[in-house]
Protein backbone atom coordinates (compact mmCIF):
# COMPACT_ATOMS: atom_id res chain seq x y z
CA UNK A 1 0.00 0.00 0.00
CA UNK A 2 1.50 3.29 -1.08
CA UNK A 3 -0.02 5.08 1.91
CA UNK A 4 2.47 3.36 4.22
CA UNK A 5 5.34 4.90 2.30
CA UNK A 6 4.19 8.41 3.05
CA UNK A 7 2.49 7.90 6.41
CA UNK A 8 4.83 10.59 7.75
CA UNK A 9 3.59 13.06 5.18
CA UNK A 10 -0.09 12.19 5.68
CA UNK A 11 0.31 12.54 9.44
CA UNK A 12 2.13 15.85 9.16
CA UNK A 13 -0.47 17.40 6.86
CA UNK A 14 -3.38 15.73 8.65
CA UNK A 15 -2.23 16.86 12.09
CA UNK A 16 -1.78 20.44 10.86
CA UNK A 17 -5.38 20.47 9.66
CA UNK A 18 -6.75 18.67 12.74
CA UNK A 19 -5.07 20.93 15.27
CA UNK A 20 -5.83 24.20 13.50
CA UNK A 21 -9.46 23.10 13.04
CA UNK A 22 -9.68 22.50 16.77
CA UNK A 23 -8.28 25.94 17.58
CA UNK A 24 -10.77 27.60 15.23
CA UNK A 25 -13.58 25.57 16.82
CA UNK A 26 -12.75 27.30 20.11
CA UNK A 27 -14.00 30.55 18.58
CA UNK A 28 -17.61 29.31 18.32
CA UNK A 29 -19.80 31.72 20.26
CA UNK A 30 -16.95 34.20 20.81
CA UNK A 31 -16.41 35.84 17.40
CA UNK A 32 -16.46 39.65 16.99
CA UNK A 33 -19.33 39.59 14.44
CA UNK A 34 -21.87 36.97 13.43
CA UNK A 35 -20.39 36.75 9.94
CA UNK A 36 -17.13 35.61 11.53
CA UNK A 37 -18.92 32.93 13.55
CA UNK A 38 -19.95 31.52 10.18
CA UNK A 39 -16.59 32.08 8.46
CA UNK A 40 -14.36 30.65 11.22
CA UNK A 41 -16.60 27.59 11.65
CA UNK A 42 -16.60 27.13 7.89
CA UNK A 43 -12.79 27.15 7.73
CA UNK A 44 -12.60 24.82 10.75
CA UNK A 45 -14.94 22.39 9.00
CA UNK A 46 -12.92 22.43 5.79
CA UNK A 47 -9.76 21.69 7.76
CA UNK A 48 -11.43 18.93 9.75
CA UNK A 49 -12.57 17.36 6.47
CA UNK A 50 -8.99 17.46 5.16
CA UNK A 51 -7.68 15.98 8.42
CA UNK A 52 -10.12 13.09 8.26
CA UNK A 53 -9.13 12.15 4.71
CA UNK A 54 -5.43 12.35 5.51
CA UNK A 55 -5.53 10.50 8.84
CA UNK A 56 -7.71 7.78 7.31
CA UNK A 57 -4.88 7.03 4.90
CA UNK A 58 -2.68 6.16 7.85
CA UNK A 59 -5.14 4.30 10.07
CA UNK A 60 -8.33 4.83 12.05
CA UNK A 61 -8.98 8.57 12.21
CA UNK A 62 -10.36 8.50 15.76
CA UNK A 63 -7.59 6.33 17.16
CA UNK A 64 -5.06 8.68 15.62
CA UNK A 65 -6.80 11.83 16.85
CA UNK A 66 -7.82 10.70 20.31
CA UNK A 67 -5.33 8.07 21.44
CA UNK A 68 -1.96 9.47 20.44
CA UNK A 69 -0.05 11.46 23.01
CA UNK A 70 1.55 14.82 22.51
CA UNK A 71 4.93 13.42 21.49
CA UNK A 72 3.35 11.45 18.63
CA UNK A 73 1.68 14.43 16.94
CA UNK A 74 3.46 15.77 13.86
CA UNK A 75 1.77 19.16 13.38
CA UNK A 76 3.58 22.46 13.05
CA UNK A 77 3.99 24.43 16.27
CA UNK A 78 2.33 27.34 14.45
CA UNK A 79 -1.11 25.73 14.28
CA UNK A 80 -1.16 24.70 17.96
CA UNK A 81 -0.62 28.28 19.17
CA UNK A 82 -3.55 29.56 21.26
CA UNK A 83 -6.07 31.79 19.51
CA UNK A 84 -5.10 34.96 21.38
CA UNK A 85 -7.06 37.97 20.17
CA UNK A 86 -8.66 38.12 16.72
CA UNK A 87 -5.42 39.55 15.27
CA UNK A 88 -3.41 36.54 16.48
CA UNK A 89 -5.95 34.19 14.94
CA UNK A 90 -5.79 36.09 11.65
CA UNK A 91 -1.98 36.22 11.61
CA UNK A 92 -1.85 32.46 12.21
CA UNK A 93 -4.39 31.99 9.39
CA UNK A 94 -2.43 34.23 7.04
CA UNK A 95 0.87 32.42 7.62
CA UNK A 96 -0.62 28.95 7.49
CA UNK A 97 -3.17 29.29 4.69
CA UNK A 98 -0.61 30.96 2.43
CA UNK A 99 1.68 27.99 3.02
CA UNK A 100 -1.09 25.44 2.63
CA UNK A 101 -2.32 27.08 -0.56
CA UNK A 102 1.12 26.97 -2.19
CA UNK A 103 1.77 23.44 -0.95
CA UNK A 104 -1.56 22.00 -2.09
CA UNK A 105 -1.32 23.88 -5.38
CA UNK A 106 1.97 22.10 -6.06
CA UNK A 107 0.72 18.70 -4.88
CA UNK A 108 -2.43 19.07 -7.00
CA UNK A 109 -0.33 19.80 -10.08
CA UNK A 110 1.79 16.67 -9.57
CA UNK A 111 0.80 13.02 -9.86
CA UNK A 112 1.67 11.95 -6.32
CA UNK A 113 -0.73 10.20 -3.97
CA UNK A 114 -1.89 13.49 -2.46
CA UNK A 115 -2.83 14.98 -5.83
CA UNK A 116 -6.56 14.19 -5.64
CA UNK A 117 -6.90 15.36 -2.05
CA UNK A 118 -4.90 18.50 -2.80
CA UNK A 119 -6.98 19.30 -5.88
CA UNK A 120 -10.12 19.41 -3.75
CA UNK A 121 -8.51 21.11 -0.76
CA UNK A 122 -6.76 23.82 -2.75
CA UNK A 123 -10.12 25.43 -3.58
CA UNK A 124 -11.06 25.55 0.10
CA UNK A 125 -7.65 26.80 1.10
CA UNK A 126 -7.79 29.57 -1.49
CA UNK A 127 -10.88 30.85 0.28
CA UNK A 128 -9.12 30.59 3.67
CA UNK A 129 -6.16 32.54 2.33
CA UNK A 130 -8.42 35.22 0.89
CA UNK A 131 -10.30 35.51 4.18
CA UNK A 132 -7.04 35.93 6.12
CA UNK A 133 -5.72 38.44 3.58
CA UNK A 134 -8.88 40.57 3.72
CA UNK A 135 -8.78 40.68 7.51
CA UNK A 136 -5.04 41.44 7.56
CA UNK A 137 -5.77 44.45 5.36
CA UNK A 138 -8.72 45.59 7.50
CA UNK A 139 -6.85 45.23 10.78
CA UNK A 140 -3.48 46.51 9.52
CA UNK A 141 -4.97 49.49 7.70
CA UNK A 142 -7.96 50.03 10.01
CA UNK A 143 -7.57 51.95 13.26
CA UNK A 144 -4.42 52.68 15.27
CA UNK A 145 -5.39 50.03 17.77
CA UNK A 146 -6.06 47.35 15.17
CA UNK A 147 -2.79 48.20 13.41
CA UNK A 148 -0.86 47.85 16.67
CA UNK A 149 -2.55 44.53 17.52
CA UNK A 150 -2.03 43.10 14.03
CA UNK A 151 1.64 44.09 13.98
CA UNK A 152 2.15 42.52 17.40
CA UNK A 153 0.42 39.30 16.32
CA UNK A 154 2.50 39.02 13.14
CA UNK A 155 5.65 39.42 15.22
CA UNK A 156 4.61 37.00 17.94
CA UNK A 157 3.97 34.19 15.46
CA UNK A 158 6.88 34.93 13.12
CA UNK A 159 9.28 32.60 14.96
CA UNK A 160 7.06 29.62 14.06
CA UNK A 161 7.12 30.19 10.29
CA UNK A 162 10.49 28.59 9.47
CA UNK A 163 9.19 25.16 10.34
CA UNK A 164 6.87 25.10 7.33
CA UNK A 165 9.88 24.79 5.04
CA UNK A 166 11.67 21.96 6.76
CA UNK A 167 11.67 18.64 4.89
CA UNK A 168 8.85 16.17 5.52
CA UNK A 169 9.55 12.53 4.57
CA UNK A 170 7.31 11.57 1.68
CA UNK A 171 6.76 15.12 0.44
CA UNK A 172 9.11 15.67 -2.43
CA UNK A 173 8.99 19.40 -2.98
CA UNK A 174 11.32 22.24 -3.85
CA UNK A 175 11.31 23.78 -0.38
CA UNK A 176 13.43 26.80 -1.32
CA UNK A 177 11.01 27.75 -4.05
CA UNK A 178 8.05 27.20 -1.71
CA UNK A 179 9.63 29.43 0.90
CA UNK A 180 10.48 32.13 -1.64
CA UNK A 181 6.92 32.20 -2.94
CA UNK A 182 5.50 32.19 0.61
CA UNK A 183 7.71 35.11 1.62
CA UNK A 184 6.76 37.08 -1.49
CA UNK A 185 3.05 36.48 -0.92
CA UNK A 186 3.04 37.32 2.80
CA UNK A 187 5.28 40.35 2.23
CA UNK A 188 2.90 41.68 -0.39
CA UNK A 189 -0.12 41.34 1.92
CA UNK A 190 1.66 42.89 4.90
CA UNK A 191 2.89 45.80 2.72
CA UNK A 192 -0.62 46.52 1.50
CA UNK A 193 -1.85 46.30 5.08
CA UNK A 194 0.72 49.00 6.03
CA UNK A 195 2.41 46.45 8.31
CA UNK A 196 6.11 45.72 8.66
CA UNK A 197 7.40 42.26 7.80
CA UNK A 198 8.82 40.92 11.09
CA UNK A 199 12.50 40.19 11.46
CA UNK A 200 14.20 37.74 13.73
CA UNK A 201 14.61 34.01 14.11
CA UNK A 202 12.12 31.63 12.57
CA UNK A 203 13.26 28.53 14.38
CA UNK A 204 10.19 27.77 16.49
CA UNK A 205 10.25 27.18 20.20
CA UNK A 206 13.03 24.57 20.02
CA UNK A 207 14.57 24.32 16.63
CA UNK A 208 12.97 24.53 13.22
CA UNK A 209 11.19 21.30 12.46
CA UNK A 210 10.53 20.39 16.09
CA UNK A 211 6.76 20.03 15.75
CA UNK A 212 7.26 17.58 12.92
CA UNK A 213 9.34 15.48 15.34
CA UNK A 214 6.74 15.56 18.09
CA UNK A 215 8.35 18.36 20.09
CA UNK A 216 5.59 20.83 20.85
CA UNK A 217 4.90 23.97 22.86
CA UNK A 218 3.27 23.87 26.29
CA UNK A 219 -0.28 24.93 25.33
CA UNK A 220 -0.57 21.89 23.05
CA UNK A 221 -0.75 19.29 25.83
CA UNK A 222 -3.63 21.13 27.46
CA UNK A 223 -5.44 21.35 24.13
CA UNK A 224 -5.10 17.58 23.68
CA UNK A 225 -6.28 16.91 27.24
CA UNK A 226 -9.53 18.69 26.46
CA UNK A 227 -9.92 17.19 23.01
CA UNK A 228 -9.24 13.59 24.07
CA UNK A 229 -10.78 13.45 27.52
CA UNK A 230 -14.23 12.07 26.72
CA UNK A 231 -13.01 9.58 24.13
CA UNK A 232 -10.35 8.24 26.51
CA UNK A 233 -12.87 7.98 29.38
CA UNK A 234 -14.85 5.32 27.51
CA UNK A 235 -12.33 2.88 26.04
CA UNK A 236 -13.70 0.93 23.10
CA UNK A 237 -17.02 2.80 22.98
CA UNK A 238 -18.67 3.77 19.69
CA UNK A 239 -19.95 7.32 19.26
CA UNK B 1 -50.95 42.01 -1.53
CA UNK B 2 -48.14 43.77 -3.34
CA UNK B 3 -46.04 46.76 -2.42
CA UNK B 4 -47.45 48.68 -5.35
CA UNK B 5 -51.08 48.24 -4.28
CA UNK B 6 -50.26 49.18 -0.72
CA UNK B 7 -48.38 52.31 -1.69
CA UNK B 8 -51.18 53.36 -4.00
CA UNK B 9 -53.71 52.74 -1.27
CA UNK B 10 -51.66 54.67 1.26
CA UNK B 11 -51.53 57.65 -1.06
CA UNK B 12 -55.24 57.58 -1.71
CA UNK B 13 -56.74 56.67 1.60
CA UNK B 14 -56.73 57.01 5.33
CA UNK B 15 -55.53 54.61 8.00
CA UNK B 16 -59.02 53.16 8.09
CA UNK B 17 -58.85 52.31 4.41
CA UNK B 18 -55.32 50.93 4.87
CA UNK B 19 -56.51 48.87 7.75
CA UNK B 20 -59.31 47.40 5.65
CA UNK B 21 -56.84 46.43 2.90
CA UNK B 22 -54.49 44.90 5.48
CA UNK B 23 -57.26 42.95 7.22
CA UNK B 24 -58.57 41.67 3.89
CA UNK B 25 -55.08 40.54 2.85
CA UNK B 26 -54.54 38.69 6.13
CA UNK B 27 -58.01 37.13 5.91
CA UNK B 28 -57.28 35.95 2.36
CA UNK B 29 -53.99 34.36 3.53
CA UNK B 30 -51.96 36.75 1.42
CA UNK B 31 -48.44 37.75 2.45
CA UNK B 32 -47.70 41.15 3.93
CA UNK B 33 -44.48 42.55 2.46
CA UNK B 34 -42.05 45.16 3.91
CA UNK B 35 -43.39 48.14 1.94
CA UNK B 36 -47.05 47.34 2.61
CA UNK B 37 -48.98 49.36 5.14
CA UNK B 38 -49.36 47.51 8.44
CA UNK B 39 -50.71 48.39 11.89
CA UNK B 40 -48.01 49.64 14.26
CA UNK B 41 -48.83 46.86 16.74
CA UNK B 42 -48.41 44.25 13.98
CA UNK B 43 -45.00 45.69 13.18
CA UNK B 44 -43.85 45.88 16.79
CA UNK B 45 -45.21 42.44 17.59
CA UNK B 46 -43.28 40.97 14.66
CA UNK B 47 -40.08 42.80 15.55
CA UNK B 48 -40.34 41.46 19.09
CA UNK B 49 -40.95 37.88 17.97
CA UNK B 50 -38.35 37.84 15.19
CA UNK B 51 -35.72 39.51 17.36
CA UNK B 52 -36.33 37.02 20.15
CA UNK B 53 -36.09 34.23 17.60
CA UNK B 54 -32.79 35.59 16.21
CA UNK B 55 -31.38 36.09 19.73
CA UNK B 56 -32.30 32.48 20.56
CA UNK B 57 -30.24 31.22 17.61
CA UNK B 58 -27.24 33.25 18.76
CA UNK B 59 -27.44 32.42 22.47
CA UNK B 60 -28.36 28.85 21.49
CA UNK B 61 -24.89 28.40 19.99
CA UNK B 62 -23.34 28.47 23.47
CA UNK B 63 -24.66 25.29 25.10
CA UNK B 64 -23.63 23.25 22.05
CA UNK B 65 -20.37 25.05 21.34
CA UNK B 66 -19.52 24.03 24.92
CA UNK B 67 -18.89 20.52 23.52
CA UNK B 68 -17.16 21.24 20.20
CA UNK B 69 -13.67 20.90 21.68
CA UNK B 70 -14.64 17.69 23.51
CA UNK B 71 -16.68 15.86 20.85
CA UNK B 72 -15.70 12.19 21.12
CA UNK B 73 -15.19 11.41 17.42
CA UNK B 74 -14.14 13.45 14.41
CA UNK B 75 -17.42 12.69 12.65
CA UNK B 76 -19.46 14.01 15.59
CA UNK B 77 -17.19 17.00 15.89
CA UNK B 78 -17.80 17.89 12.23
CA UNK B 79 -21.58 17.50 12.64
CA UNK B 80 -21.60 19.69 15.74
CA UNK B 81 -19.45 22.41 14.17
CA UNK B 82 -21.71 22.46 11.13
CA UNK B 83 -24.76 22.75 13.36
CA UNK B 84 -23.40 25.64 15.40
CA UNK B 85 -22.41 27.34 12.15
CA UNK B 86 -25.98 26.88 10.85
CA UNK B 87 -27.31 28.53 13.99
CA UNK B 88 -25.18 31.62 13.39
CA UNK B 89 -26.55 31.61 9.82
CA UNK B 90 -30.13 31.35 11.10
CA UNK B 91 -29.48 34.30 13.39
CA UNK B 92 -28.27 36.27 10.37
CA UNK B 93 -31.37 35.43 8.25
CA UNK B 94 -33.65 36.40 11.12
CA UNK B 95 -31.90 39.70 11.84
CA UNK B 96 -32.14 40.50 8.11
CA UNK B 97 -35.83 39.64 8.12
CA UNK B 98 -36.34 41.86 11.20
CA UNK B 99 -34.44 44.66 9.47
CA UNK B 100 -37.12 44.77 6.75
CA UNK B 101 -39.37 46.21 9.47
CA UNK B 102 -37.04 49.13 10.04
CA UNK B 103 -35.01 47.99 13.05
CA UNK B 104 -31.26 47.52 12.62
CA UNK B 105 -29.27 44.54 13.83
CA UNK B 106 -27.15 46.76 16.09
CA UNK B 107 -30.23 48.06 17.85
CA UNK B 108 -31.59 44.53 18.34
CA UNK B 109 -28.26 43.27 19.68
CA UNK B 110 -28.15 46.22 22.10
CA UNK B 111 -31.55 45.20 23.39
CA UNK B 112 -30.39 41.62 23.84
CA UNK B 113 -27.24 42.71 25.66
CA UNK B 114 -29.12 45.06 27.96
CA UNK B 115 -31.77 42.45 28.74
CA UNK B 116 -34.60 44.45 27.13
CA UNK B 117 -35.31 41.62 24.67
CA UNK B 118 -35.41 37.96 25.56
CA UNK B 119 -34.24 34.69 24.05
CA UNK B 120 -35.68 31.21 24.50
CA UNK B 121 -35.60 30.08 28.14
CA UNK B 122 -34.26 26.66 27.09
CA UNK B 123 -30.73 27.99 26.52
CA UNK B 124 -30.40 28.85 30.20
CA UNK B 125 -29.90 25.18 30.98
CA UNK B 126 -26.36 23.75 31.05
CA UNK B 127 -24.89 21.02 28.81
CA UNK B 128 -23.28 18.74 31.39
CA UNK B 129 -22.47 15.67 29.29
CA UNK B 130 -21.96 14.77 25.65
CA UNK B 131 -25.45 13.20 25.60
CA UNK B 132 -26.91 16.67 26.15
CA UNK B 133 -25.85 17.50 22.59
CA UNK B 134 -28.10 14.65 21.40
CA UNK B 135 -30.96 15.60 23.73
CA UNK B 136 -30.83 19.17 22.44
CA UNK B 137 -30.97 17.93 18.86
CA UNK B 138 -33.85 15.56 19.47
CA UNK B 139 -35.97 17.46 22.00
CA UNK B 140 -35.03 21.13 21.73
CA UNK B 141 -34.78 21.19 17.95
CA UNK B 142 -37.85 18.95 17.80
CA UNK B 143 -39.85 21.44 19.86
CA UNK B 144 -38.47 24.30 17.80
CA UNK B 145 -39.55 22.61 14.56
CA UNK B 146 -43.05 21.95 15.92
CA UNK B 147 -43.25 25.66 16.74
CA UNK B 148 -41.64 26.85 13.54
CA UNK B 149 -43.19 24.78 10.76
CA UNK B 150 -46.48 26.72 11.07
CA UNK B 151 -44.41 29.95 10.86
CA UNK B 152 -43.55 29.01 7.26
CA UNK B 153 -47.15 30.13 6.58
CA UNK B 154 -46.92 33.23 8.77
CA UNK B 155 -48.60 36.33 7.29
CA UNK B 156 -45.36 38.33 7.13
CA UNK B 157 -43.52 37.33 3.92
CA UNK B 158 -39.85 37.82 4.92
CA UNK B 159 -40.36 35.90 8.18
CA UNK B 160 -42.23 33.05 6.45
CA UNK B 161 -39.50 32.73 3.80
CA UNK B 162 -36.71 32.73 6.41
CA UNK B 163 -38.55 29.97 8.24
CA UNK B 164 -38.78 27.71 5.19
CA UNK B 165 -35.02 27.69 4.92
CA UNK B 166 -34.44 27.39 8.68
CA UNK B 167 -36.90 24.51 9.13
CA UNK B 168 -35.11 22.41 6.50
CA UNK B 169 -31.82 22.71 8.35
CA UNK B 170 -33.44 22.24 11.77
CA UNK B 171 -35.04 18.95 10.67
CA UNK B 172 -31.62 17.74 9.64
CA UNK B 173 -30.16 18.70 13.03
CA UNK B 174 -32.98 16.97 14.81
CA UNK B 175 -32.37 13.69 12.99
CA UNK B 176 -28.66 13.93 13.79
CA UNK B 177 -29.42 14.50 17.48
CA UNK B 178 -31.76 11.55 17.52
CA UNK B 179 -29.15 9.36 15.87
CA UNK B 180 -26.53 10.49 18.41
CA UNK B 181 -28.83 9.46 21.28
CA UNK B 182 -29.67 6.17 19.59
CA UNK B 183 -25.96 5.36 19.32
CA UNK B 184 -25.48 6.12 23.02
CA UNK B 185 -28.62 4.25 24.03
CA UNK B 186 -27.39 1.13 22.22
CA UNK B 187 -23.79 1.61 23.39
CA UNK B 188 -22.14 0.67 26.68
CA UNK B 189 -24.17 0.77 29.93
CA UNK B 190 -22.39 4.03 30.80
CA UNK B 191 -23.38 5.57 27.47
CA UNK B 192 -26.98 4.43 27.88
CA UNK B 193 -27.13 5.96 31.36
CA UNK B 194 -25.66 9.18 30.00
CA UNK B 195 -28.39 9.34 27.34
CA UNK B 196 -31.16 8.67 29.87
CA UNK B 197 -29.84 11.30 32.25
CA UNK B 198 -29.76 13.89 29.47
CA UNK B 199 -33.35 13.13 28.45
CA UNK B 200 -34.42 13.37 32.11
CA UNK B 201 -32.92 16.84 32.36
CA UNK B 202 -34.08 18.21 28.99
CA UNK B 203 -37.65 16.85 28.76
CA UNK B 204 -39.50 19.38 30.92
CA UNK B 205 -37.54 22.43 29.76
CA UNK B 206 -38.38 21.36 26.17
CA UNK B 207 -42.10 21.32 26.97
CA UNK B 208 -41.72 24.83 28.37
CA UNK B 209 -40.42 26.01 24.97
CA UNK B 210 -44.03 26.21 23.74
CA UNK B 211 -44.63 29.07 26.16
CA UNK B 212 -47.14 29.57 28.94
CA UNK B 213 -50.51 27.83 28.95
CA UNK B 214 -53.06 29.38 26.58
CA UNK B 215 -54.91 31.23 29.33
CA UNK B 216 -51.69 32.95 30.47
CA UNK B 217 -50.19 33.80 27.10
CA UNK B 218 -50.10 37.59 26.69
CA UNK B 219 -49.61 37.84 22.92
CA UNK B 220 -51.34 34.72 21.65
CA UNK B 221 -54.82 35.96 20.73
CA UNK B 222 -53.57 38.94 18.71
CA UNK B 223 -50.88 36.87 16.97
CA UNK B 224 -53.48 34.28 15.98
CA UNK B 225 -55.78 36.93 14.52
CA UNK B 226 -52.90 38.33 12.48
CA UNK B 227 -51.85 34.87 11.39
CA UNK B 228 -48.37 35.38 12.77
CA UNK B 229 -49.20 32.38 14.87
CA UNK B 230 -51.34 29.49 13.61
CA UNK B 231 -51.82 27.25 16.63
CA UNK B 232 -52.01 27.82 20.37
CA UNK B 233 -49.13 27.02 22.74
CA UNK B 234 -51.02 24.11 24.30
CA UNK B 235 -51.99 22.65 20.91
CA UNK B 236 -48.38 22.63 19.74
CA UNK B 237 -47.14 21.24 23.06
CA UNK B 238 -49.64 18.37 22.78
CA UNK B 239 -48.56 17.67 19.20
CA UNK B 240 -44.92 17.52 20.35
CA UNK B 241 -45.66 15.15 23.25
CA UNK B 242 -47.63 12.81 20.98
CA UNK B 243 -44.70 12.56 18.56
CA UNK B 244 -41.97 12.32 21.24
CA UNK B 245 -43.53 9.37 23.09
CA UNK B 246 -43.10 7.01 20.13
CA UNK B 247 -39.61 8.31 19.43
CA UNK B 248 -38.54 7.74 23.05
CA UNK B 249 -39.75 4.14 22.82
CA UNK B 250 -37.79 3.60 19.63
CA UNK B 251 -34.73 5.04 21.37
CA UNK B 252 -35.12 2.67 24.28
CA UNK B 253 -35.27 5.60 26.69
CA UNK B 254 -37.99 6.69 29.10
CA UNK B 255 -39.53 10.13 29.56
CA UNK B 256 -39.41 11.43 33.15
CA UNK B 257 -43.16 11.78 33.66
CA UNK B 258 -45.11 9.23 35.76
CA UNK B 259 -48.42 10.74 34.58
CA UNK B 260 -47.68 10.25 30.90
CA UNK B 261 -50.22 7.87 29.32
CA UNK B 262 -52.34 7.44 26.21
CA UNK B 263 -55.86 8.81 26.51
CA UNK B 264 -58.08 6.84 24.15
CA UNK B 265 -60.96 9.27 24.49
CA UNK B 266 -58.93 12.36 23.57
CA UNK B 267 -56.78 10.54 21.06
CA UNK B 268 -53.75 12.16 22.71
CA UNK B 269 -51.27 11.50 25.49
CA UNK B 270 -52.08 12.97 28.86
CA UNK B 271 -49.02 14.31 30.63
CA UNK B 272 -48.06 15.64 34.05
CA UNK B 273 -48.13 19.22 35.27
CA UNK B 274 -45.38 21.55 34.12
CA UNK B 275 -43.53 23.47 36.84
CA UNK B 276 -44.58 26.94 35.73
CA UNK B 277 -42.88 28.53 38.73
CA UNK B 278 -39.56 27.29 37.31
CA UNK B 279 -40.49 28.57 33.84
CA UNK B 280 -41.25 32.11 35.06
CA UNK B 281 -38.17 32.07 37.25
CA UNK B 282 -35.88 31.18 34.32
CA UNK B 283 -37.60 33.82 32.21
CA UNK B 284 -36.94 36.42 34.91
CA UNK B 285 -33.22 35.64 34.70
CA UNK B 286 -32.84 33.14 37.54
CA UNK B 287 -32.17 29.98 35.53
CA UNK B 288 -28.93 28.00 35.91
CA UNK B 289 -27.09 29.78 33.07
CA UNK B 290 -28.84 33.13 32.42
CA UNK B 291 -25.96 35.15 33.82
CA UNK B 292 -23.29 33.07 32.09
CA UNK B 293 -25.00 33.18 28.66
CA UNK B 294 -25.56 36.90 28.56
CA UNK B 295 -22.13 37.65 29.99
CA UNK B 296 -20.42 35.58 27.31
CA UNK B 297 -22.50 37.25 24.58
CA UNK B 298 -21.68 40.73 25.89
CA UNK B 299 -18.02 39.87 26.24
CA UNK B 300 -17.78 38.58 22.66
CA UNK B 301 -19.42 41.80 21.48
CA UNK B 302 -17.28 44.11 23.63
CA UNK B 303 -14.02 42.31 22.90
CA UNK B 304 -14.88 42.40 19.20
CA UNK B 305 -15.52 46.16 19.18
CA UNK B 306 -12.01 47.03 17.99
CA UNK B 307 -12.36 44.52 15.12
CA UNK B 308 -15.64 46.05 13.95
CA UNK B 309 -14.17 49.55 14.26
CA UNK B 310 -11.16 48.48 12.18
CA UNK B 311 -13.44 47.06 9.47
CA UNK B 312 -15.44 50.32 9.39
CA UNK B 313 -12.32 52.48 9.28
CA UNK B 314 -10.83 50.38 6.49
CA UNK B 315 -14.07 50.53 4.49
CA UNK B 316 -14.16 54.32 4.85
CA UNK B 317 -10.55 54.61 3.62
CA UNK B 318 -11.26 52.35 0.65
CA UNK B 319 -14.36 54.38 -0.18
CA UNK B 320 -12.41 57.65 0.08
CA UNK B 321 -9.66 56.29 -2.17
CA UNK B 322 -12.19 55.17 -4.78
CA UNK B 323 -13.98 58.51 -4.66
CA UNK B 324 -10.69 60.40 -5.00
CA UNK B 325 -9.65 58.24 -7.94
CA UNK B 326 -13.08 58.66 -9.51
CA UNK B 327 -12.82 62.44 -9.23
CA UNK B 328 -9.29 62.42 -10.60
CA UNK B 329 -10.44 60.47 -13.67
CA UNK B 330 -13.45 62.73 -14.10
Amino acid sequence: MTAIVSADAALALGDDALVLSHRLGEWAGHAPVLEEEVALANIALDLLGQARVLLSQVGDEDELAYLREERAFRNLQLVEQPNGDFAHTIARQLYFSTYQHLLYGELAAGDGEFAALAAKAVKEVDYHRDHAEQWTLRLGDGTEESHRRMQRACEALWRFTGEMFQPVPGLDLDRDSLEARWTASVTSVLDRATLTVPEGPRTGAWAAGAGRQGLHTEPFGRMLAEMQHLHRSHPGATW
Amino acid sequence: MTGVTATATAAAGTDTANRAVFDAAVAADERIEPRDWMPEEYRSSLVRQMAQHAHSEIIGMQPEANWITRAPSLRRKAILMAKVQDEAGHGLYLYSAAETLGTGREELLDKLHSGRQKYSSIFNYPTLTWADVGAIGWLVDGAAITNQVPLCRCSYGPYARAMVRICKEESFHQRQGYELLLTLSRGTPEQHAMAQDAVNRWWWPSLMMFGPPDDESAHSAQSMTWKIKRHSNDELRQRFVDIAVGQAEALGLTLPDPDLRWNEERGHHDFGAIDWAEFWDVLKGNGPCNEQRITQRRRAHEEGAWVREAADAYARKQHATKTANGEATA
